[in-house]
């Protein structure tokens, strides 16, 4: 039997969702009715609207997808002016204040406190541009990722971005595709680092060689959430760039087709191919859904990735100053969790209309790039004020942290995240030193098993937990390591869990100390002697998990409490607003109406 | 009118009669449970699983974990509330932290 879900989605789905939306914009937040909010909140989605959670009642959150992450010349200033004058909600966060924008790890963007009543206004606004909101989240095309710099990198092989476009052009508003059982992510990539990530997507294009000729291997069935993490498989399907479309269409359609949609917590596609195998996905795709001739898996160059592989070696993100293939170069700024107040929004659009092309890019590890900066302008660009917040060099704490959203919005969210990652960094920062040849380190914190920080592919992965601590509930965290991406990927090993979180630093600590005591040295091997010209080298982190059992990491873990102090150790998720004095659901001034006044019942 | 029941938003949430009612994240004591080796679990509720409706109760299974022993998995059938009176609808919702006892299911529910 189709799950309710299905039933809404047949009623009312894909872009008729719009007018009825304006509807209830223009008669304000009252006018859904009680017993259709379930309904509509579910439909709404598919237009980049994510009702926040209990206690936030009649705010939204916004996402806006950008393909590829790529943000065009004079939108991100636009981006910038709706956050400042509509993101703004009853409560200010103290450490973002009020108005922000989130860049998210699927280079979208998120708004918060989004009025129903000011949307058609915000899609005026965005729209007038060439941004949109639509199928940002809900069971269709989401947002497409791929390498942040593709068309200017000097990496690149195939300039997988007039892909990228294509495909968001012939899936985004296509009935055809636009009610699928479930979210349905691409990737797509032309360079050989890897920063597509297309390992942890429902289809990923990443570059091979066939024959000569330059096309993409395709993958499918990669993701993370609700603790059944996979990696793509390998269909052994070859397609040139510009039957990439086709082979889209045809898989997505194949989704479609045979997709679960009894039961929603296994109808992603990866369940499918856990299912059917990869064999079988190619040839019902060959059979049914493609009319031409599939051929086989060319040479791919996954043996040279070095994004998020651990190695030290390489692009390990997009931070930093790097040559474009142009010439020109592109500055990637660090944007702590991803979140950036709508006044350095605009400032950095300023910024970068100024010193570059005005373009800038969102990466998948929740940073924003300014492109096109010609050799002449990067000395006085690097001099700004406001990189000295967003670095282009910053500490690797701070350079490797990601969060979700956590409890301050999300429903599904046990912990606390985006503030505590902050305080975690800001702490780590100043007091421990990773070992000089580890520029590289990657914590994610997830609120949840939903795991948006993609905490399976850190070297140190955090998931939202609950503990005891003198009796009492509070806040806490399981700590996996040695997750990452690269030729080999590898999802982290958990290895201490329930930790209280304001623990977490202390054990961050005590186990850098013990890999920095207890790494191995080995040889360098013969021809290899990159990495500083030297005749030993020593086991990265990574290696360095990869090289013990979990219980001996759990020993090296040693949970410890410091002069870190965590304001958010309370259930968080119990509250309206977690930063508020008042934070009891009972002072919540929602649902409010247009204006934002409380629409609540009075106690008088 | 018969008491609608479904789970939303990756399992976050219960919905009763199209409101959302129950919320995943906190802590169900378990006493006579077969869920883990602890005489009362101290259950995290991470997300829900299966709903259904055994008149008056609202039940639901939780994925999760018991924060004490480590111990992951789906509980059986927990009332997370009721609703006393179907023609009003009202939900009357359980206090997670009191002990609660999971039971077998005795009658057909839905996978949603």
């Amino acid at each position: 039997m189709p799950s309710k879900v299905e039933k809404w989605k047949d009623e009312v789905y894909g872009s008729e969702i719009r007018e009825h939306l304006l509807e209830f914009a223009e008669e304000g937040w009252e006018s859904i009715p009680e017993d259709e909010h379930d309904a509509w909140f579910e439909r709404f989605k598919w237009w980049g609207l994510y009702h926040q959670r209990s206690g936030q009642e009649s705010y939204f959150m916004m996402r806006i997808g950008t393909p590829n992450g790529v943000i065009e010349p004079g939108q991100l200033e636009v981006i910038g002016e709706v956050a400042k004058e509509y993101a703004t909600g009853p409560a200010d966060n103290p450490e973002f204040g009020d108005a922000y924008c989130d860049w998210t790890t699927r280079q979208s963007i998120q708004l918060h406190w989004i009025k129903l009543e000011d949307i058609p206004e915000i899609w005026d606004k965005l729209e007038s541009v060439g941004l949109s909101t639509q199928q940002a989240c809900g069971d269709s095309w989401r947002n497409i990722v791929g390498c942040p710099v593709a068309g200017k990198d000097k990496h690149e092989h195939i300039d997988a971005w007039p892909i990228a476009e294509q495909l968001n052009e012939q899936f985004k508003g296509n009935d055809d595709y636009a009610n699928l059982p479930r979210k349905w992510k691409v990737s797509v990539t032309g360079c050989d680092e890897g920063c597509g990530q297309g390992d942890i997507n429902d289809l990923a294009f990443e570059p091979a060689r066939k024959d000569g000729e330059l096309g993409f291997n395709v993958r499918v069935g990669g993701g993370l959430s609700r603790k059944e993490a996979r990696f793509a498989r390998d269909i052994d399907v070859w397609v040139p760039p510009e039957q990439a479309s086709d082979v889209a269409a045809g898989m997505s359609a194949l989704f479609n087709e045979y997709g679960d949609r009894e039961d929603r917590f296994n109808a992603r596609i990866k369940f499918l191919v856990d299912e059917w195998g990869p064999e079988k996905m190619r040839e019902v795709l060959q059979a049914e859904f493609v009319d031409f001739e599939l051929p086989t898996a060319g040479e791919d160059m996954r043996d040279q990735y070095t994004y998020n592989s651990g190695s030290q070696v390489g692009h390990d993100d997009h931070v930093g100053v790097h040559e474009q293939d142009d010439g020109n170069y592109y500055v990637g700024l660090n944007v702590l969790v991803g979140r950036q107040g709508a006044d350095d929004v605009l400032e950095l659009a300023d910024i970068a209309s100024e010193y570059g092309s005005g373009e800038v890019r969102l990466t998948q590890r929740q940073n924003i790039i300014i492109m096109d900066v010609p050799e002449e302008n990067l000395d006085a660009l690097l001099d700004e004020p406001l990189l000295s917040e967003y670095s282009p060099n910053p500490s690797p704490f701070k350079r490797g942290s990601i969060a979700c959203t956590g409890t301050e919005f999300c429903s599904l969210s046990i912990v606390e995240t985006k503030n505590r990652q902050v305080r975690y960094a800001r702490w780590l920062e100043a007091n421990v030193d990773l070992p000089e040849d580890h520029e590289d380190f990657h914590i994610h914190l997830s609120g949840c098993t939903a795991s948006c920080a993609q905490p399976q592919i850190a070297d140190v992965s955090l998931r939202g937990m609950k503990t005891r601590k003198d009796g009492d509930p509070v806040e806490a965290l399981d700590i996996g390591l040695g997750g990452g991406l690269g030729e080999n990927p590898h999802f982290a090993d958990w290895v201490e869990m329930r930790v209280p979180a304001d623990e977490v630093p202390g054990a961050i600590a005590n186990l850098v100390e013990r890999f920095k005591e207890l790494r191995e040295e080995r040889p360098v091997p013969e021809g290899q002697e990159g990495r500083d010209g030297e005749a030993v080298e020593r086991e990265t982190f990574r290696e360095f998990v990869e090289a013990r059992d979990e219980e001996t990491l759990a020993e090296l873990v040693e949970p410890e409490e410091t002069d870190y102090e965590d304001p958010y150790m309370h259930n968080t998720k119990t509250t309206w607003y977690p930063y508020v004095d008042d934070d009891d659901m009972d002072a919540s001034p929602a649902p409010t109406d247009g204006k934002g006044e409380s629409l609540a019942p009075s106690d008088d | 009118m018969p008491t609608d029941v479904h789970q939303l938003d990756d399992g976050a949430w219960i919905s009763v009669n199209d409101s959302r009612e129950v919320n995943v994240s906190d802590l169900w004591l378990l006493a006579r449970h077969e869920f883990c080796p602890c005489e009362m679990a101290d259950f995290l509720a991470e997300g829900v699983v299966e709903v259904g409706v055994d008149h008056p109760d609202v039940e639901a299974r939780f994925a999760g974990r018991c924060i004490q022993c480590g111990t992951e998995g789906v509980t059986d059938w927990l009332a997370v509330g009721r609703v006393i009176e179907p023609e009003t609808g009202e939900f009357y919702p359980v206090v997670p932290e009191s002990v609660h006892v999971p039971r077998k299911r005795t009658r057909l529910a839905t996978p949603e």
